[in-house]
């Protein structure tokens, strides 16, 4: 006997077929992207068996390895900058009695977020090119700053979020067991903060890695990241060597993000 | 266990400066306070204003000077990049004319960016359904998944929608082989392909906030409507979306914003012939030489964007307002 | 008592909150003295001041004016963590990132006693509120009246000079909140420790302390033991806000501890009186209904009047009535088997009054 389903209020029809569309529109590039990463012939359409092949091109690529190196240096310095800064800014903004200069501390900290890249770009490269004629100094500094600014909402973000989500009376608890301020902070405070800490540098780390169009403006000559060497390469002709590194790239984004992800869900 | 509240009297006011003899000392430890927070706030300020704030006044300034030959400004008063946005001079004859090209351009990314909009509703408002209406868990998955394409790097993302369409990529090379067309389908360098790009890229922007605000959504008033004989479809459109709106103009200003400043992806896709908003303006730093004029179009982006982004704030408060 | 008995001295302490026409009085001029080894309470409604003034004597907040010692020393301006005060608070507070054994052991660690002192005090705090299965646990993973113990083990185990308690047995239910009760005081007769405990709750305060003092508005309005505040109240705020109590009109014709009253009904009796109050005058009194008895005849009756209701509630019923000399007045009777009620809304009744049982109040 079969029995009539009940009215379901949260059927639309075709939302159900439209969505996984979507779900699958948005994965099947991504993920024939990093099964061609694998061909062994030169074709991106055609299989020709599975090979490292283009993983060792990239890898023997004297100016793969050397993005590769300046990307994490960069990524590196800037989100461990961009933490502790954005870490002591958002001690310094949460948890207090509005102030006036407060709505102007929020609007510049998250200034990058709201400003066109491209217009970002443009600005450091008129400030940067005269700074780099006076002083005579190109090196990496610049890339480390621009990408220091721009992660600095990335991190406070998080670190905000965890901070003000803390329980005050926890503190107080501290004071009561004769902790000094600075002891109650070392002990409760900061050990608290930390998962909020930890997501705000992952952010800060993936949001500088992936970075293109702030790069391309900031760098001076031969000073290509991974994803300014690859949007270089994508102007001449595509080798699958750019799936290789593109793959490697999505990995390593999609590892730091589902730990962010584990860390939000051992929060909440 | 979520500890409650830290337990105060319920007209326990948060403390402020006293009359008397405490006078003093309350202003003088809130004083205190509000420097503790300057001083911390300040490594962050001073690397924002450095790299972040600062620069976007020296490109005003260089708006207002001329273009030196080779790239560069001359430092001189001149009014000759703003003039350059809209307008153009004559090589031959001096007169005045609409700038024909900027004009083309920047229609292109307006209609692009709406319609990239309009195709990310489309798409997202039953994508952010179906993910609202699951089960607890499975729907974090579902979230996840969203969530994954807008962490990743959006070259690569734009580099495999280019290996989807370009002439030697997977559709071309399928359906040739299927013997369904003869030659490549021009795909690459035309506004369909920047269009398709920017949809792709900026999706899970829609997809994300019209998802918190479906989520929070209270589903007896649905249930209320269809008992008061709405048919879906009018439940949708007089229950659901006039709910949900804050989440659909959140969404559609994530999407606007980005594609009218969008560089990479009209770059990649749409090649030197299909600018957008921002390959202009990176001409004007590279091969065309007119800092002033690119300065110039850059803080017309800028303001264009902080238009959208007041109108959304307008709205987010009006809507705040009269929940109240 | 002696100045060698008192633990705390509260005398003069003012707290305002925020400025001019928006100023909030928390507290206005209260003083209060605190014995040694006591259980005080303070007791009141949200809102009356008590977690102001626990606040105060923790030095979470510092008084607008007045004093506060501790063993005869000013400590109103100390930090809380120079003060040998502790607290338990309402929400616990338990630190989530710390095992039980840390969290008892975090004050003692803070004062710098060396790892041993500490290791032991712990073992020896964890027995006491037999938590010592689960030392290794997280406080998560604890039950309410588990951190409820833990709290309390914290701020035992620097063994203070006075323990602050504010409502901590609010987030219980309620038979966890009865065996509370009892451990608490077994907890302070075997620590010997002062407890100031502030609840809102009158039964747990009538039944765990040695003295209260009943607080409404930023001021208290008396001190005493459970029992001279239960059968003695000399407001009308403390009469209502402990109990149930009916309230007449009445004129005091003399003075003294016990001076005699003229009710509206013209009868004549004994009542007590509060303290200094002159006669005569025309006072308020306050009866607790079951300190009065309902009788069938007019006879040797206080007052008289018609029975309006008789509402049963299990334990015991009470009959309302209407006053002849206008009024309504409620008795109490404590409810037996066997008994049946004879009585029948719209009889005239009489009620008599016991001895002792008119209080006169203050206001």
């Amino acid at each position: 006997m079969s029995e009539r389903a009940s009215f379901d209020i949260r059927r639309m029809p075709g939302f159900v077929a439209i969505a996984l569309a979507t779900f699958l529109v948005l994965y099947a590039p991504i993920v024939t992207l990093v099964i061609y990463s694998f061909n062994a012939g030169m074709s991106v359409a055609l299989w020709e068996g599975f090979s490292w092949r283009w993983y060792e091109a990239a890898m023997h690529n004297q100016q793969i390895q050397d993005a590769a190196v300046r990307s994490v240096i960069v990524a590196s310095f800037a989100s461990v900058f961009a933490t502790v800064l954005a870490t002591m800014a958002a001690l310094g903004t949460t948890r207090v009695r509005p102030f006036r200069g407060q709505t102007t501390i929020y609007a510049l900290i998250n200034q990058p977020l709201m400003v066109p890249e491209i217009v970002t770009g443009v600005a450091l490269l008129i400030v940067f090119a005269t700074v780099k004629q006076a002083t005579g100094y190109s090196g990496l500094g610049y890339l480390i700053l621009a990408h220091t600014a721009f992660c600095i909402p990335f991190a406070y973000l998080p670190i905000r979020a965890r901070l003000e989500g803390l329980d005050r009376s926890l503190e107080t608890a501290a004071a009561d067991l004769y902790a000094t301020p600075w002891r109650a902070f070392r002990r409760v405070t900061l050990p608290l903060m930390m998962p909020g800490i930890v997501a705000g540098a992952m952010l800060a780390f993936v949001i500088s890695l992936d970075d293109v169009v702030i790069t391309e403006f900031v760098k001076s000559a031969g000073q290509d990241t991974l994803p300014t060497y690859m949007l270089g390469q994508l102007r001449r002709a595509v080798t699958p060597e750019i799936n290789a590194i593109s793959t490697v790239l999505l990995f390593i984004s999609v590892a730091i993000v589902s730990a962010f992800f584990v860390l939000n869900r051992k929060k909440a | 266990m979520h500890a409650p509240k830290p337990s105060v009297d319920a007209s326990h006011p948060a403390p402020a400066p006293a009359r008397t003899g405490a006078l003093n000392l309350a202003d003088e430890a809130r004083k205190r306070e509000v420097r503790t927070s300057w001083l911390l706030s300040a490594p962050a300020l001073l690397v924002l204003v450095t790299a972040a704030s600062g620069p976007l006044l020296i490109v005003l300034v260089y708006s207002f000077l001329a273009a030196g030959d080779y790239g560069g400004v001359v430092w001189s008063l001149s009014g000759e990049g703003w003039f350059k946005v809209f307008l153009s001079r004559d090589i031959f004859d001096d007169t005045v004319g609409i700038a024909d090209a900027h004009l083309t351009i920047f229609w292109r990314s307006v209609r692009l960016s709406m319609l990239t909009t309009l195709i990310c509703i489309a798409l997202g408002f039953p994508t952010a359904w179906f993910i609202a209406t699951r089960s607890r868990e499975s729907r974090n998955v579902w979230l996840f998944l969203i969530t994954i394409p807008f962490w990743t790097n959006l070259l690569i993302r734009t580099f495999a929608i280019m290996e989807v369409i370009r002439s030697e990529g997977i559709v071309n090379t399928v359906l040739m082989t299927a013997g369904v067309i003869e030659r490549p389908i021009q795909m690459m360098y035309t506004d369909f392909a920047i269009l398709l790009g920017m949809a792709y890229v900026y999706l899970p922007l829609m997809v994300l906030p019209l998802y918190a605000a479906m989520e929070r959504l209270d589903f007896r008033l649905i249930e209320a409507a269809y008992d008061l004989y709405a048919s879906r479809w009018r439940v949708l459109r007089r229950i659901v979306v006039p709910l949900v709106k804050p989440g659909l103009i959140a969404g559609s200003i994530l999407v606007f914003i980005p594609s009218l400043g969008a560089y990479v992806t009209p770059r990649v896709l749409g090649g030197g012939k299909n600018m957008m908003l921002g390959n202009l303006i990176e001409l004007q730093f590279g091969q065309g030489r007119n800092w002033p004029l690119g300065a110039a179009l850059s803080l017309t982006l800028l303001v264009i964007v902080m238009v959208a982004l007041i109108f959304y704030v307008r709205i987010v408060q009006k809507e705040a307002a009269s929940r109240e | 008592m002696t100045e060698s008995e008192i633990s705390i001295r509260v005398s003069g302490v003012t707290k305002t909150f925020g400025e001019g026409a928006s100023a909030f009085h928390a507290l206005s001029d209260v003083s209060v003295d605190i014995r040694k080894n006591e259980f005080f309470t303070l007791l009141g409604p949200s809102g009356c001041g008590k977690t102001t003034l626990l606040r105060l004597i923790a030095g979470f907040d510092h008084p607008t004016s007045g004093r506060i010692e501790l063993d005869g020393e000013d400590i109103s301006q100390l930090a809380p963590f120079q003060r040998p005060v502790n607290t338990v608070f309402q929400s616990y507070a338990l630190f989530p990132h710390m095992t039980v054994a840390q969290n008892i052991g975090f004050g003692l660690e803070m004062l710098d006693r060396p790892k041993a002192e500490v290791a032991a005090t712990v073992a020896q705090m964890l027995s006491l509120v037999r938590m010592e299965a689960l030392a290794d646990r997280r406080t998560d993973q604890i039950s309410g009246g588990q951190q409820q113990r833990v709290a309390l083990a914290r701020a035992l185990a620097p063994h203070p000079k006075v323990l602050l308690l504010d409502e901590p047995l609010s987030a219980l239910d309620y038979k966890l909140r009865k065996d509370m009760q009892i451990e608490l005081k077994r907890l302070q007769s075997e620590t010997g420790i002062t407890f100031v405990f502030v609840t809102h709750d009158q039964e747990e305060a009538l039944t765990m302390s040695d003295r209260i003092a009943v607080m409404n508005q930023g001021t208290i309005l008396q001190i005493g033991s459970p029992r001279e505040i239960y059968d003695r109240p000399e407001q009308r705020f403390v009469a209502d806000f402990i109990g149930d109590s009916n309230f007449l009109e009445a004129e005091l014709l003399t003075g003294g501890a016990s001076g005699r009253l003229r009710l509206g009904s013209g009868h004549e009796i004994e009542a007590s009186v509060p303290e200094g109050m002159t006669a005569p005058r025309r006072v308020s009194v306050s009866i607790r209904p079951e300190h009065a008895a309902l009788t069938s005849g007019a006879e040797d009756a206080a007052l008289t009047g018609t029975l309006k209701e008789i509402v049963y509630f299990g334990t015991d019923t009470h009959y309302h009535v209407a006053l002849g000399s206008g009024g309504s007045f409620i008795v109490r009777r404590q409810n037996s088997r066997g008994v049946t009620e004879t009585l029948e809304p719209g009889a005239a009744v009489g009620i008599s009054l016991g001895p002792r049982s008119v209080q006169v109040l203050r206001d």
